[in-house]
């Protein structure tokens, strides 16, 4: 195996790891979220509407650390600054 | 399949300028929203018991009631700003959808002039309602020692709000292709309508976060 070779494998492995990691963190923190706007709803129906807004904006807040990592694993993929071409 | 994840590639050259595809895009949809928005104050105006006319005031009425749910008070200018951040990002989002158009917010370029924009405009608007020293002086509260903090936070939401937006469109752009090139015609459907939502969604955040950054900037005692 060329370093080349090397390099690509370690690159593809590690946004493998990158994605599974990035991934469960915010699976977790977004249930969490999911699960106390369903609580508060559950309590309050007639705050649905800013609770759902809330809801939305924390969702995507939290996903984004999942989007972090999803581009650092494309950058790993797709624009490897240490692979030749 | 061709994946393009990063870097534009060069259309043609204008003298000295590059015309990369992200740039036609972006103008055209830019062009097709002031289209709409001169027939719009042309219906408001002239017929205002027109479709074109209820649909503006639908649109303008939605967007001052969310900026006043957070600010906690109407605020034209900042309704204005937030207004045509959604309105742009969500129809560059939208003409994704579109076969052989890649969308403008695809692009890091792009979302980081956004969030530059938003950048600049939190001390325009904070100097602009509380003075220059009015507004310096939060970046010295509650403690002194906090300005380092108020520092990284200042920047690191810039940089978390394009890499948002860029990452969400980008991979939805990205899922849809790789399907198209493995599965075939109908399978990537489910996929392209979650990306509508993730489209509309991220527009929504990007607009809603913006007027929570500058509400925050510019008075203290809303709760923001």
């Amino acid at each position: 195996m060329t370093d080349q070779t090397v390099i690509q494998m370690a690159s593809i492995i590690a946004a493998g790891i990158t994605m599974a990691f990035g991934a469960v963190g915010a699976a977790i923190g977004e249930s969490k979220i999911a699960a106390a706007a369903m609580d508060a709803l559950a309590r309050q129906p007639d705050e649905s509407a800013s609770i759902t807004r809330t809801l939305f904006v924390s969702l995507a807040m939290v996903e984004s650390t999942a989007i972090f990592c999803l581009v650092i694993a494309l950058i790993l993929i797709f624009a490897n600054p240490f692979t030749a071409g | 399949m061709n994946v393009r994840v990063f870097g534009d590639p060069r259309l043609f050259e204008i003298g000295p300028v590059p015309i990369t595809e992200t740039m036609l895009s972006s103008l055209a949809v830019s062009a097709l929203l002031v289209f709409f928005a001169l027939w719009m104050r042309w219906a408001v105006a002239n017929r205002p018991d027109s479709l074109m006319a209820t649909l503006a005031r639908i649109i303008v009425q939605r967007i001052d009631q969310s900026v006043q749910d957070i600010l906690g008070k109407s605020n034209p200018a900042v309704a204005g700003m937030a207004g045509s951040l959604f309105l742009f990002i969500a129809a560059c989002n939208i003409s994704g959808q579109l076969p052989g158009v890649h969308p403008a917010t695809a692009s890091l370029a792009t979302t980081s002039a956004l969030a530059i924009v938003v950048f600049l405009t939190v001390p325009l608007a904070g100097v602009r309602a509380r003075g220059v020293g009015g507004y310096l002086k939060h970046y010295f509260s509650p403690n002194p020692l906090l300005f380092p903090l108020h520092m990284v936070s200042e920047i690191s939401r810039t940089v978390a709000l394009a890499m948002r937006l860029f990452g969400n469109v980008m991979s939805g752009h990205l899922v849809v292709g790789l399907l198209v090139a493995l599965a075939g015609v109908l399978v990537p459907m489910p996929f392209m309508a979650l990306d509508l939502l993730i489209g509309m969604l991220q527009a929504y955040i990007f607009a809603i976060l913006s007027t929570l950054f500058i509400g925050a900037a510019i008075g203290p005692e809303e709760n923001a």
